[in-house]
């Protein structure tokens, strides 16, 4: 789909450069002249608002890594200098805290739609398993932001935390050790932590060239889950998706900022507020709220190991869908069945990230949080494998438009130039 | 309209899923009382007598054991913030001794084995009432008075907590509730027994502006006080917030015309 | 594929350079704090006074203390550095200029255009050349040709006013504002 390069480049010196370094070319085939489905919709701007995520991480990350001082004495000390001395520190700060929480918001989304269109089968596999491989990196690299601040929760969450390796049998104590540098989390946790939280990033970034890469080979997905087959089914990516996904962007950052400037503390718990100290543990130790559903799974789970095993699980068996996925049609829209199924498995992680909200003994409606929590972890994985599987197999799709172009512009056939 | 704001905000979520704040807690304190602060609203200021009072009774009452070490003399005159000016803000710095540095001796403490003290000067931060965590739990029944910084933040709502703990004594305790020696009863503490006696009493205090020092009035300007000290650039932040805000809605209303421009000419034709 | 130039005209043209133009608008504003959060924090400014107690100084002694983060000098000149101070040829110095912040721009380079009480002498302690510190002089172990400082890193030579008598520093040693609290006792910045 991507095909030859349509580029002609300007005599002087954009064909000077074109001819050493293709990177004119390479611009003008991916941003301005890409073919691009003409019926994506809404959901499908996340990916560049996912771009801009990172971008702003990476920007205010560098920025407070210049003023913040990985050192188990002074970190919480030079982050309050940061919200109080230094020119805009504060509003640095709370975009890059809110920041991770807009960017799993949008990776949540992106990830579902995902599932929804079918965007992990064939032939997008390596797309999807680069982008689960960008969601764990995320996760890693959050995890260790959240540490950096070294107030209780960033303390204590640590601490649990690396105390999951414990659980891996024989090597598990030495490793949970090696995490930590000493005998428990402490100063060297923390430097190696902010080490890792810069890197990880610019990893991020090269495994989004990647998966970007990887989707320019068959192009984009689509609502309807069908193959681009004439030039009408398509649309240049500039201006009309330019355009489309900068106005999303826009309404998105009006979200963003919202939290930014009037509530900048909704999602930090404000056990952070108080300095870290490993003598006394909060009443109440929960993740961020991206990480609650994976957090609700462990505690269903009675047994450590299991536990542990049935988190990381979670993730890495996102990996599979493509396989485990039978059925030959792409997008939920013509899976009657499946569709169900869908919105099941979203409400079971919804359900799962409320569990992992309450404590530990708490009750929904009278029934302990934590069979909920069993039932919505079984649900996940029967999802991904039964019923992925079975429903393929069974299902009977509805009948497919015959093409994007006769989808979207009604009966005519044609129409733009 | 911070609950109306809350409210719209956890709507928002896409996916509804449930913040950290939604978490139920079991609970033995008495609710919060409906306080109501100025500052909290959605574009609320911090009123600017209500800091000078309460940095008053800060400085007469809670400074005997609670430090407030990430505050400076100097921000008694930032902007957002109690608007004193310099020349008051350097007589409350020089009016107070911190410790120096050593001497051209060498010496940090004196014969009689105290540290060497210097009068203040505005970048000074607070002085501590307890030279450290040791002594402060000493000359405190083995409690710690935390320090109050960020005190307000570190739990929702915490300026009403705040204010329930600081005019919530002065009750019967309850037979269930055992009172242990040298502590004292208030049911909007957790477990309902607190290690801090009553600390405000009924014109305990003289403002200087001769605003009634009532309990409710000295309880309300210090933790006017303390949310700033947590929060000190608030009125900065939402000021910005505003014009933030205009401004993405108008590129919005451009970019929603432009895009509805280009979807006519592209993709729907 | 960009210029589709059909009918429609400027409203369109219109709209699409505002979005560029908000759009550039909305970069700038964010560029600024990410430029001004590297300026001196509040902390720092805060700290940009310094006082001095100087009534321990004794003739023919200077100290050096820590202004901005860089050394100070403050010394109490002899008589005898006085006067080489106000008997130099002012047109025959290579800058001058008085650099005294206290002062206005223009003025010669005279030993009193450089202090506030002649005996005292209140210089950076920065070699305008590169930002060394220069050594001084004393009366055990003279630094320079003229009495007043040496920079050891690439011979600049100072006199007892801290104006540039030779070597490849430019201007004078700069006198920052400062005052006499009391006879005793100044304040810097």
């Amino acid at each position: 789909m991507s095909g030859p390069s349509t580029y002609n480049p300007k005599p002087g010196f954009e064909k000077w450069l074109d001819q050493r370094l293709p990177l004119p070319r390479l611009m003008h085939d991916t941003i301005l002249t890409f073919p691009t489905p003409r019926n994506l919709n809404f959901w499908y701007t996340f990916g560049g608002i996912l771009t801009f995520c990172l971008a702003v991480q990476i920007v205010t990350g560098i920025v407070l890594a210049m003023h913040y001082v990985a050192n188990a004495e002074l970190a919480f000390n030079s982050v309050e200098k940061i919200m109080r001395d230094v020119n805009y520190g504060w509003l640095i700060r709370y975009i890059h805290a809110n920041g991770a929480s807009m960017f799993f918001l949008a990776v949540y989304i992106h990830m579902f739609r995902g599932i929804y269109y079918g965007s992990y089968k064939a032939p997008r596999e390596i797309i999807w398993i680069l982008g689960v491989l960008i969601y764990l990196l995320m996760t890693a690299t959050a995890f260790f932001g959240y540490v950096l601040p070294w107030g209780q929760m960033s303390f204590w969450g640590a601490t649990v935390i690396t105390n999951l390796f414990s659980a891996i049998p024989v090597i598990g104590p030495g490793i949970a050790t090696w995490l930590w540098g000493d005998f428990a989390v402490g100063d060297p946790t923390l430097n190696r932590f902010f080490s890792l939280h810069y890197l990880l990033p610019f990893i991020i970034a090269g495994v989004v060239g990647l998966h970007i890469w990887a989707l320019h080979v068959p192009g984009n997905n689509n609502p309807l889950g069908i193959d681009v087959k004439t030039p009408q089914d398509t649309v240049p990516f500039h201006p009309y998706y330019t355009i489309k996904d900068a106005f999303v962007l826009v309404l998105f950052v009006i979200f963003f900022a919202s939290f930014v400037f009037f509530e900048p503390e909704f999602f930090n718990a404000p056990d952070n507020n108080i300095p870290a100290n490993p003598l006394v543990t909060p009443a109440h130790i929960v993740p961020e709220w991206y990480l609650l559903p994976f957090y609700a799974m462990l505690r269903s789970i009675p047994d450590k190991l299991l536990g542990v095993l049935v988190m990381g699980a979670a993730i890495v068996s996102l990996a599979v869908l493509p396989w485990t996925d039978t059925s030959r049609v792409r997008s939920n829209r013509f899976r009657p069945t499946m569709k169900w199924f869908f919105w099941m498995f979203v409400v079971a992680c919804v359900v799962l990230g409320y569990c992992g909200a309450q404590t530990v003994d708490a009750t929904i409606f009278g029934i302990p949080a934590v069979w909920i929590a069993r039932v919505a972890t079984l649900y996940y994985f029967a999802f991904i494998f039964p019923i992925m599987f079975f429903v393929g197999l069974f299902e009977t799709p509805k009948p497919l438009p015959a093409s994007i172009a006769q989808s979207v512009l009604g009966k005519s056939e044609g129409g733009d130039k | 309209m911070r609950l109306a704001l809350r409210i719209s905000l956890a709507a928002g979520l896409a996916l509804g899923l449930a913040a950290p704040s939604f978490a139920a807690e079991v609970s033995t304190r008495r609710e919060d009382k409906p306080a109501h602060f100025e500052f909290e609203t959605l574009l609320g200021t911090y009123d600017r007598a209500a800091l000078q009072r309460g940095y008053q009774v800060y400085k007469e009452v809670c400074a005997a054991c609670h430090s407030l070490k990430r505050i400076a003399f100097r921000n008694l005159t930032d902007e957002g913030g109690p608007g004193f000016s310099v020349p008051q803000a350097r007589a409350l710095a020089t009016a107070t001794r911190v410790v120096a540095g050593p001497n051209d001796a060498g010496e940090t403490h004196n014969d009689s084995g105290e540290p060497l003290t210097r009068t203040g000067i505005l970048a000074d931060y607070f002085p501590p009432p307890f030279p450290n965590e040791n002594a402060a739990r000493t000359a405190n029944g083995g409690a710690l008075p935390p320090d109050l910084s960020l005190f307000v933040k570190t739990r929702r709502h915490g300026a009403a907590y705040v204010y329930s703990i600081l005019t919530g004594y002065g009750e019967k305790p309850p037979a269930e509730i055992k009172v242990p020696e040298g502590k004292h009863f208030n049911p909007w503490f957790e477990g309902g027994s607190i290690s801090m006696p009553k600390p405000l009493n009924e014109n305990g205090i003289t403002f200087s502006d001769g605003t009634k020092a009532t309990i409710d009035q000295q309880a309300h300007d210090v933790v006017t006080f303390l949310a700033w000290a947590a929060e000190p650039k608030m009125e900065e932040r939402k000021r910005m917030g505003i014009s933030v805000l205009l401004f993405l809605i108008a590129f919005a209303g451009v970019l929603g015309l432009a895009y509805k421009r280009v979807k006519s000419e592209y993709a729907l034709k | 594929m960009a210029g589709t130039t059909s009918d429609s005209g400027t409203r369109r043209d219109f709209i699409y350079v505002a979005s560029g133009a908000m759009g550039a608008l909305a970069v700038g504003a964010v560029a600024w704090p990410l430029v001004q959060q590297m300026n001196p924090s509040a902390a720092a400014l805060a700290l940009a006074t310094t006082e001095l107690d100087i009534g321990t100084i004794q003739p023919g002694q200077q100290v050096i203390i820590k202004h901005r983060g860089q050394p100070l000098f403050v010394r109490r000149r002899t008589p005898t550095e006085i006067k080489s101070a106000q008997s130099v040829n002012v047109a025959s110095l290579p800058d001058g200029l008085a650099r005294n912040a206290g002062k206005d721009a223009a003025l010669p380079a005279s030993d009193e255009n450089r202090v506030i009480k002649t005996e005292w002498l209140v210089v950076s302690g920065v070699c305008t050349h590169l930002g060394c510190t220069p050594a001084v002089s004393t009366a055990a172990v003279l630094q320079g040709a003229h009495g007043g400082w040496l920079c050891h890193c690439h011979g600049s030579d100072y006199d007892t006013s801290g104006r540039i008598r030779s070597g490849p520093a430019p201007e004078n040693l700069a006198v920052p504002v400062y005052s006499f609290m009391s006879d005793t006792r100044i304040q810097v910045g």
